[in-house]
């Protein structure tokens, strides 16, 4: 990821873009920031807020033209907010310390401002504010130009004098009775001022030949500057025929006041002026469930809004935003910013080359499902960000490694020995399918492989070999390349042997990965096969069942498998009931990139939320969703436990399984299978696999939670047995025994009991001791 | 040097293998790279080293987490 990407990728997320109201408004005044201000009843910060853009808010809340209203997003089910109203209430209610202007430092020049109006006082009220001393030449005998035509139209001179009142400065200099073309000519003006701005309005030039010379000026619109050096042009002269808008003659008066400025400072006159004035917004603010809201009367006062009256008005506002992602994403709200901040973070952190590195668990907490770039307006998917940034990690040596070295060690034991293999059909010796029931089906349910498999052969022809191992899908997620290609090149290398099968996968995950990676393969999924080729005998007890379909978030671009899902349900009897977020939207289980892994709290989280959404049962047809909704209790069928036995199995049920059982089941699920179908008998390798352990329900709890295997028990204490390098308690007479097998040191608290162990307790830690005798 | 272990964290066990008390003593822990000196109970014959429960779950852990983020 380099600076370009990492713009790109900001780019993408538009939650910091403008709001409607504040893109259309000429001079950009913050109104979501007023709007929140006074629903708060803080009129002090409103009015702060709108001084701190618009140079005479009395004369503006009274005459704007507010081209915000008309853009403003409650005008799809309503009225707009009232925000000229608004910003008048925070004119009467709100009080304000800053009494006058503070320039900055004088810059040595004088510069010449042509006219009273709007546009000519904005511009000299700017440059007095950047250190210019300012000369007006005004034709008539008082400050105002067309804003003096509103007198008695809602505007009253108290206004104007309040407002003009901050140009009383030593640096500004006001003459009266200064007509163009007569008291003084461009080259005057040209010889003796170092930048001159024409606002005098269009009324103001009577004089033909002048006319003549204002129709002949070029005007740039960005810069207002003309082809005569040192002069600029705005106001109501380049508007001829133009209704007023108070507040664009403004904005011109600003643009020429940055030109000047930039002119006078020998800068561009035209870099990084993007989105100064009006302009079409990029934000996404969803409207889909707004209710209808109407403008708040204002009762008795005839000066407007009541304070009452204006935090009603106020609290209307939507305050938009975009937050598409973070509202249906708890790994987004979760680090309580947004996809651009987000980016931002994670590039900072690969950036670091000495110091604690902040980010990596936020790196790390994602699932990579995609629901994010399925919401975001402007696509972006954190998941592919997230995911670059771990491969990044892993080449720079910067991957901790506690985040997911469980789980690439569960993967290699996937696809050892202990329980991987790959067989033709039993007294076949070709394959034109092979199942790929993937490692976590026979983690959960060996029986459901079996009977799948039996299936398969019973319904297709040509051969059904079969292959167990895992896709890789860990070693994706986790970042880590090289053991990826390993092992989809060990994958290719058995397909290939077993002469090309087309292969059918029972997990979307491990479809998914194989889609990506093996992009020559023919790819079914099961559940595309069972839709099409008929189920086995449907038990009739399931019929009057109402389930929740949850789609693994790796189906989420797979909606013909989605679709079979459905259609088997609905042969088998089953009800269905939608969740909101399905299909195409929804949501990952808490495993995907390995969440629960590198944060277990926030996976938790995840389960959580997606169980309650429904009191229905869920069907899953993934392992691991079945599994983590389990974990808290959630009656989960996976559909295969329907498809074989129907509303019978209490397996739906079953307590969770721990990372123990899903490792004995698979090992067992080779042996038998082998046992079964192939009539080969496996020898068992390993030279611990036959101490026996008795550990209690509580026990097994904190091994789960502090991810120690039973095997890894066993290990220590084959370990211990051979060396007799152990601690005793003296009081209970327990033995306390440690091993580091790899990276991590395992310790044991266990007594001898009959023909095994009972162990009392397990830990971990992977600092590593040196232990030294001490001769 | 910090002293993580109290009395009171090992007074029950002793070494199985030499039959010993634990006593405190210098040794070197080591991670990602790094390594510290800690006094540790432990066998003042052949040198096992007892961690409790506690320190591996609490101190060690958060060691461990700031040494993975560096």
């Amino acid at each position: 990821m380099n600076q370009t990407d990492l713009r790109e990728l900001e780019d993408r997320c538009i939650q910091e873009c403008s709001p409607w109201c504040v893109a259309s408004c000429p001079i950009h005044v913050d109104v979501r920031a007023m709007c929140s201000a006074i629903s708060k009843g803080d009129f002090d910060t409103a009015l702060a807020t709108v001084t701190k853009t618009v140079p005479f808010p009395r004369i503006v809340s009274r005459i704007c033209d507010r081209p915000c209203e008309s853009s403003c997003k409650r005008t799809e089910s309503g009225d707009s907010i009232e925000i000229r109203a608004l910003e008048k209430a925070a004119l009467s209610f709100g009080s304000s310390k800053k009494t006058k202007m503070r320039p900055l430092a004088a810059k040595g020049f004088r510069v010449a401002v042509v006219g009273a109006g709007l546009s000519s006082l904005t511009a000299a009220f700017d440059l007095l504010k950047k250190g210019y001393e300012v000369v007006i030449l005004e034709g008539r005998d008082q400050l105002g130009g067309k804003v003096r035509e509103f007198l008695g139209h809602g505007l009253v001179e108290e206004d104007i004098d309040g407002d003009f009142a901050v140009l009383q400065d030593s640096r500004l200099d006001i003459r009266f009775n200064q007509k163009f073309g007569v008291n003084f000519s461009t080259n005057d003006l040209t010889d003796e001022y170092s930048a001159i701005y024409l606002g005098m309005g269009d009324l103001a030039v009577e004089d033909p030949k002048l006319r003549n010379f204002i129709t002949d000026l070029k005007i740039d619109p960005l810069t207002l500057s003309t082809q005569t050096e040192r002069l600029f042009v705005g106001g109501g002269l380049v508007r001829p025929n133009q209704a007023y808008s108070p507040i664009t003659s403004i904005l011109d008066g600003r643009r020429a006041a940055i030109s000047i400025d930039r002119f006078l400072e020998g800068v561009s006159l035209t870099a990084s002026r993007i989105n100064e004035g009006p302009y079409q917004t990029r934000l996404f603010t969803n409207t889909d469930s707004l209710g209808s809201s109407f403008r708040t009367p204002s009762g008795e006062h005839h000066e407007g809004y009541s304070s009452i009256e204006a935090i009603d008005e106020a609290s209307r506002c939507l305050q938009c935003e975009c937050l598409e992602c973070v509202k249906v994403c708890e790994f987004l709200s979760t680090f309580g910013a947004y996809p651009r901040k987000y980016v931002r973070r994670i590039y900072n952190n690969l950036s670091i080359v000495m110091g604690q590195r902040h980010g990596n668990k936020l790196t790390n907490s994602c699932s990579l499902c995609g629901l994010c770039e399925e919401v975001c307006p402007g696509d972006l998917n954190m998941g592919q960000v997230c995911r670059s940034a771990r491969q990044i990690m892993n080449r720079q040596g910067k991957m901790p490694p506690s985040a997911h070295e469980f789980a690439i060690r569960d993967m290699d034991f996937c696809c050892s020995e202990e329980c991987s293999f790959a067989r033709h059909q039993p007294s076949m010796n070709s394959s034109a399918y092979m199942f790929f029931p993937g490692c976590r089906l026979g983690g959960s349910s060996p029986k459901n492989v079996e009977l799948t498999y039996k299936y398969l052969t019973e319904r297709l022809n040509g051969g059904v070999g079969i292959m167990l191992s895992c896709c890789g899908a860990p070693a994706d997620w986790a970042g880590k390349e090289d053991r990826f290609a390993e092992n989809i090149a060990s994958l290719n290398s058995h397909w290939v042997e077993m002469g090309r099968p087309i292969l059918i996968t029972a997990c979307s995950s491990c479809h998914s990965i194989l889609k990506k990676a093996m992009p020559k393969k023919k790819l079914l999924s099961l559940w595309e096969i069972m839709d099409s080729c008929g189920l086995p005998p449907v038990r009739d007890n399931l019929s009057g069942l109402t389930v929740c379909v949850h789609d693994p978030c790796a189906s989420r671009n797979e909606p013909q498998t989605q679709r079979a899902v459905r259609n088997i349900l609905l042969k088998l009897g089953v009800r269905i009931e939608e969740l909101p977020l399905h299909g195409r939207f929804t949501e990952c289980c808490g495993y995907g990139g390995l969440m629960c892994f590198a944060n277990k709290d926030l996976s938790s989280r995840v389960i959580k939320n997606r169980i309650e959404i429904s009191d229905n049962a869920y069907l899953a047809y993934c392992a691991v969703c079945k599994d983590h909704f389990l974990s808290q209790g959630k009656k989960t069928y996976h559909l295969l436990d329907m498809v074989f036995s129907g509303n019978e199995d209490g397996e739906a049920f079953n307590r969770p399984v721990n990372f123990s059982l899903i490792r004995e089941r698979r090992r067992f699920l080779k042996i038998s299978m082998l046992r079964s179908f192939w009539n080969e008998k496996m020898s068992i390798a390993t030279d611990y696999d036959m101490i026996k352990l008795h550990i209690s329900t509580e026990v097994k709890d904190l091994m789960t939670d502090r991810m120690i295997l039973e095997d890894d028990l066993k290990i220590v204490i084959n370990q211990t047995q051979k060396t007799g390098r152990r601690l005793l308690n003296k009081s209970n007479g327990h033995f306390l025994a440690h091993h580091t097998p790899a990276k991590v040191t395992y310790w044991v608290e266990y007594s001898p009991h009959e023909d095994g162990f009972v162990i009392h307790n397990a830990y971990s830690h992977r600092m590593q001791v040196v232990e030294e005798a001490t001769l | 040097m910090t002293e993580y272990v109290s009395r009171d964290d090992f007074s029950q066990w002793m070494c199985g293998e030499c039959g010993l008390e634990l006593v405190m003593k210098r040794v070197e822990v080591q991670y990602m790279g790094s390594g510290y000196p800690v006094e540790l109970p432990t066998c003042s014959k052949c040198g096992q080293v007892f961690i409790p429960e506690v320190l591996a779950m609490t101190k060690m852990a958060e060691i461990e987490k700031l040494l993975e983020d560096k």
